[in-house]
């Protein structure tokens, strides 16, 4: 099993190495232009945003928020879109099926893939979050292995969603379904504590919410009461999920 | 009995309603070259999907190398090459990463890919093209790639699903031209076709299927002679005095309106005898090729 799962994994990152000048790119210049507009731009009208039983600045406040949105989007992307493009128009995840590879390694080895670029991602804007100061160390370390779970739980999902989807166009639903709200209303760029109790719950729902928690911690260096909690609820997602993609793709690829 | 590379006893599948294999038995010997012959929707390209684990069986046995594929399908995907009707040429590598990429899922050390990669783009004539893509390339190019390809991990059983649909005349003489000479170095070779010219050229023993059933199996030449005879006298525009006389004559023929095809072992006498009493012009005699034997057996219906 394990051999195949890593077989899969190469085959992606020999593309991804093909074109890592341009996949270095996005992660690089996104928290960029974040922070520039976010950060500068916005910080001037609200100043300091109340954190726990303190106050931080706005650019503190948002910086671990962009390092989860990165997590999500590279993931889920990528178990999205790419996953698809190489199972239904490429056709190579049947190439694969004729060789000694299990449909169950294929998907997996495509979801630790979509892990895998959230990582990248993540470890390129820690290099420019760690420049303006906004990581603590050594906690900002175990934002690593935190991108790979996040990752793989948005993989998970993205992986389910290719494997039930009829035609490309119809990812458009995930993405403004769970992915805008999930941007917007997991405490990303306000704190929830502001929001009506409703609302605050509804946000507990949302796994980019336990996520944004967690990379605060992280970067902040302090770990809340919450944090046990937090990643179980990721680890749920996985649990949910992953098993979720490879039924669906099983079912898909294998007639 | 030479040693049964695949043994296939009852299989069945069926999608809902539709029946697209219908407890179909064979056996493959080791060795040389096994064509399963059908039109489209006959159950050909099921079967063959059957063997290498895209699609379980509904019932019955297959086995392959002795190995029942319900159980062992990684074991003995290890052992077959496969190329599919879809080009599955990954368009993300160049034709020699494509190779070596797909060494790497049977766990080919890197070296050994490598030098198997190339031997094998040299033996397709591509190694001037080893860093292309497969997106530059032609039709019979691309289908030769997938062919060197199916070949990386040497297998013992190659399966071919319609190897040649969509090529040129030359590019399918290429692809034949390969698919003999590794024929002739023993390896056994599983193909399915719709082009009868190919199945007479590659294939020792074919099947001919329809509705997901087995008409007939057996030797080209030997069905052909079963079925049709040696000869067939093509007349087109047949007159009415002529159907009597063949009628009269207890010929075997099959009357298509416009044409009336006779089949059995005509002397010349025969059809010089034909051809001055009753066709002046329009009458043909014409060595039986497999393609009667498949019209005649499947009928001329289109399959749509």
């Amino acid at each position: 099993m394990s051999t195949g799962i890593l077989r899969v994994w190469q085959r992606n990152l020999d593309v991804y190495r093909q074109n890592w000048k341009i996949s270095f790119m996005p992660p690089l210049l996104e928290p960029l232009l974040y922070l520039a507009a976010f950060g500068i731009g916005l910080s001037g009208l609200i100043g300091e945003v109340a954190y726990g039983d303190g106050k931080i600045s706005y650019l503190a406040f948002i910086a671990p928020a962009l390092l989860a949105i990165n997590i999500m989007n590279n993931a889920f992307f990528e178990n999205t879109y790419a996953s698809f493009v190489r199972m239904y128009y490429q056709k190579t995840f049947d190439a694969m099926m004729a060789t000694p590879l299990s449909v169950e390694e294929i998907i997996t080895g495509e979801i630790v893939w979509g892990a895998t670029k959230s990582v990248i991602a993540t470890a390129i804007m820690m290099v420019i979050l760690t420049f303006f100061n906004l990581i603590h160390y050594p906690t900002g370390l175990l934002l690593i292995p935190l991108a790979f779970c996040g990752g793989f739980a948005f993989g998970s999902m993205g992986m389910y969603f290719t494997g039930i989807v009829s035609h490309i166009e119809l990812f458009n639903l995930p993405f403004f379904l769970f992915i805008t709200p999930m941007f917007l209303f997991s405490g990303t760029f306000f704190p929830l504590e502001g929001m009506p109790p409703w609302a605050q719950v509804l946000a507990t729902a949302l796994p980019l919410t336990h996520l944004v928690d967690l990379t605060r911690g992280l970067c902040y260096g302090n770990f809340a009461k919450s944090f046990p909690l937090a990643l179980g609820y990721l680890l749920l997602f996985s649990l949910v999920f992953y098993p979720l993609a490879l039924t669906k793709m099983r079912r898909r690829l294998i007639k | 009995m030479t040693e049964s590379i695949i043994e296939a006893l009852q299989i069945r599948k069926t999608y809902g309603q539709l029946v697209a294999v219908d407890d179909v038995s064979f056996a493959i010997a080791k060795g040389g070259c096994f064509g399963i012959l059908g039109p489209n929707g006959a159950g050909k390209t099921t079967t063959i999907r059957m063997i290498y684990g895209f699609s379980p069986l509904t019932a019955g046995v297959l086995r392959v190398f002795g190995l029942d594929v319900s159980h062992h399908a990684r074991a003995i995907k290890a052992r077959i090459g496969v190329c599919q009707q879809d080009n599955t040429l990954d368009p993300d590598l160049t034709i020699i990463q494509n190779l070596t990429v797909f060494a790497r899922y049977f766990n080919i050390q890197k070296p050994l890919a490598i030098r198997k990669a190339e031997e094998l783009l040299r033996f397709m004539s591509l190694d001037n093209r080893s860093h292309s893509r497969a997106l530059e390339l032609s039709g019979g190019m691309v289908r030769r790639i997938v062919l060197a390809r199916a070949l990386i991990n040497q297998p013992e059983l190659l399966i071919l699903d319609e190897p040649t649909t969509g090529l040129d005349p030359q590019s399918r003489h290429q692809v034949w031209e390969r698919l003999d000479n590794l024929r002739r170095q023993g390896m056994s070779i599983l193909l399915t076709t719709h082009y009868m010219e190919e199945a007479s050229r590659l294939c020792d023993r074919i099947i001919i299927m329809d509705q997901g059933r087995i008409l007939v199996h057996g030797k080209p030449s030997d069905l052909i002679r079963e079925h049709i005879g040696k000869d067939v006298l093509e007349i087109s525009s047949p007159a009415a005095d002529l159907r009597t006389y063949i009628r009269l004559q207890k010929m075997v023929f099959e009357d298509l309106g416009d044409r009336l095809l006779v089949y059995g072992n005509h002397d010349d006498h025969l059809y010089r005898y034909i051809s001055n009493r009753f066709c002046p012009e329009g009458c043909v005699m014409r060595t039986a090729t497999l393609e009667d034997v498949f019209l005649k057996l499947t009928g001329r219906g289109l399959r749509e």
